[in-house]
């Protein structure tokens, strides 16, 4: 309670700096680094109002309008998240047993990700889509997108984990003359947890931002990302719009976040960091 | 002493290919079955690796290593051995029980049996009442008589210690002396048992093994004949100080060569 009592507060104060800049800055007048108006710096209230009102005339709120897009993004997230957890995690264990995979991949792994993802994007479009089945047409692609940003650090975090283990442990191990798969299980996949949890925390923000991207070369209009470039075009007229979905995106980032963060409290026992 | 050594260590030298180091050269060693034997030695005597090459952690150079009538690998495999470091090395995300049970479940136990057997290694360390604890939560002598526990769960015939309680303090290493008498009394294994404090040794042993460094050779042996069961008493008993002696002149007469440093760690 009192941890959400100090979120509200950390909010309330980052609006009012908000406000409190855009009123100096306009009665000033001055114009470095921009000029402050309505439209560079919508009031607060106008995008808490905006939430309220409908976009146009007999459609429903923006608020209702953008729960169903972030519903929808956050569909493509959570399977892209699944997806590049999974690939990610078996990726290191098949890393972590071999020298030569490791040094023969590695590289490709890490050379994966300088490739910007809007390149990635339209060719997972066109070599996925015509593969899936109708139900997951579209969006399934997105989430094969989202994946291509999270299985990155769940791999590097899982490998590294999974070395972490004890060498006394490992050599504990030998004394019951334990197979390399209880190995695996009983020691180096637990002591791998805090290294993964740490990857799935980066992974769950990635997925979100990963799901957005992925909807734009894919011209998927029913998730935030296709929110995001319709809003845009109208910034200059409604530009608390486009104010309104980036505190959804946001909203659903940090959602994810928290969830991986309550997973790991419940799976993740060990000492406090202090308790050495 | 007709009956089949638990352990024979026949010619066994172990040189490290790096610095050409001479860790053993040439040992001989019969442990027979419910016997506490000592390794004592200054560091770089190769105590521990002695140790390691009966356990099968690293091979030896030359030589054999038989226990209980069996080349020291498949004794390995067999599960012959129970082993306890110098670190609990307990799972921090398994609790106290769950780490006692772990050599169970290697060895395929079912719940049940697991459950009774670790219930009365819980009882035999006195730790019943810390079952679901975890690690972190105990004191490092806590944490040494889990490791215990664990070593000694599945009843093997034989207990390897490296200065197992090394890293405690006097006193808590003092009470841990007691209770493992208590316990080995008990079950009657036989433990092989690594450490470089005189007064430990020579409480805890039947026999103590003095070793020499460059290369790690035996100096010498001295059984102890101090009767059991031994208490706090025995500790002033002058007999308790005879032998104390008897291994220090050893350790003395062989450690001329040695730097001034390890000579202050073991006088």
């Amino acid at each position: 309670m009192r941890r959400a009592g100090l979120v509200a507060a950390v909010v309330l104060v980052l609006a009012g700096l908000w406000e409190l800049y855009r009123w100096i800055w306009t009665s000033a007048g001055w114009t470095w680094p921009f000029v402050v108006d309505n439209t560079s710096m919508p009031h607060i209230s106008t995008i808490l109002k905006a939430f309220g009102q409908p976009t146009q005339v007999n459609q429903p709120t923006l608020i209702n309008l953008l729960l169903h897009k972030a519903l929808f993004t956050g569909r493509e997230a959570v399977v892209g998240f699944a997806l590049g957890a999974a690939v990610g995690f078996l990726l290191g264990i098949v890393l972590v047993h071999s020298r030569l995979l490791q040094r023969g991949f590695l590289p490709y792994i890490v050379a994966s990700q300088t490739v910007p993802i809007l390149a990635v994007a339209p060719m997972v479009v066109v070599w996925v889509n015509p593969k899936l089945p109708t139900g997951l047409q579209g969006w399934g692609a997105v989430a094969v997108i989202a994946s291509y940003l999270t299985f990155f650090p769940v791999t590097i975090n899982t490998l590294r984990g999974l070395s972490s283990a004890d060498p006394r442990a490992l050599e504990l191990m030998r004394t019951y003359a334990a197979s390399r798969w209880s190995v695996l299980w009983k020691l180096r996949v637990p002591a791998s947890l805090p290294y993964v949890f740490a990857a799935l925390k980066l992974a769950a923000t990635a997925s979100v931002v990963g799901a957005i991207i992925g909807e734009l070369p894919s011209g998927l209009q029913s998730g935030l990302g296709g929110a995001i470039i319709n809003f845009n075009q109208y910034y200059s007229f409604e530009p608390q719009e486009l104010w309104a979905t980036n505190i959804v995106a946001a909203a659903l980032g940090i959602l994810f976040f928290v969830c991986v963060v309550g997973t790991e409290k419940l799976v993740v026992r060990r000492a406090p960091e202090n308790a050495g | 002493m007709s009956e089949r050594p638990v352990v024979e260590i026949r010619g066994v030298t172990k040189t490290f290919a790096r610095g050409n180091v001479t860790a053993l050269e040439n040992i001989e060693l019969e442990l027979h079955p419910g016997e506490f034997v000592s390794l004592i030695g200054p560091s770089g005597c190769g105590k521990s690796t002695l140790l390691r090459v009966v356990g099968d952690l690293t091979p030896p150079t030359s030589g054999t290593v038989t226990i209980n009538g069996k080349p020291a690998r498949q004794a390995r495999e067999d599960g012959d051995y129970g082993i306890v470091f110098q670190d609990s090395v307990l799972f921090d995300w398994r609790t106290v029980a769950k780490n006692i049970a772990l050599p169970l479940e290697m060895l395929g136990w079912d719940r049940e049996k697991r459950k009774a057997r670790t219930e009365e290694m819980l009882d035999l360390v006195e730790l019943r009442n810390f079952a679901d604890h975890h690690p972190w939560q105990l004191s490092g002598g806590m944490q040494q008589r889990v490791s215990i526990a664990r070593a000694l769960s599945f009843e093997p015939a034989l207990l390897l210690m490296d200065e197992p309680f090394g890293a405690l303090d006097e006193m808590t290493r003092e009470r841990l002396n007691l209770e493992l008498l208590s316990i080995w009394e008990k079950l009657g294994s036989t433990v092989v048992f690594v450490t470089h404090s005189i007064s430990e040794a020579v409480f805890l042993s039947t026999r103590v093994v003095v070793m020499s460094p460059r290369p790690g050779r035996i100096a010498g042996m001295v059984p102890i004949d101090l009767p059991f069961p031994r208490t706090v008493e025995t500790r002033e008993d002058p007999r308790f100080f005879e032998l104390v002696t008897q291994v220090r002149e050893l350790l003395r007469k062989r450690g001329e060569h040695l730097l001034p440093e390890e000579a202050a760690e073991l006088l």
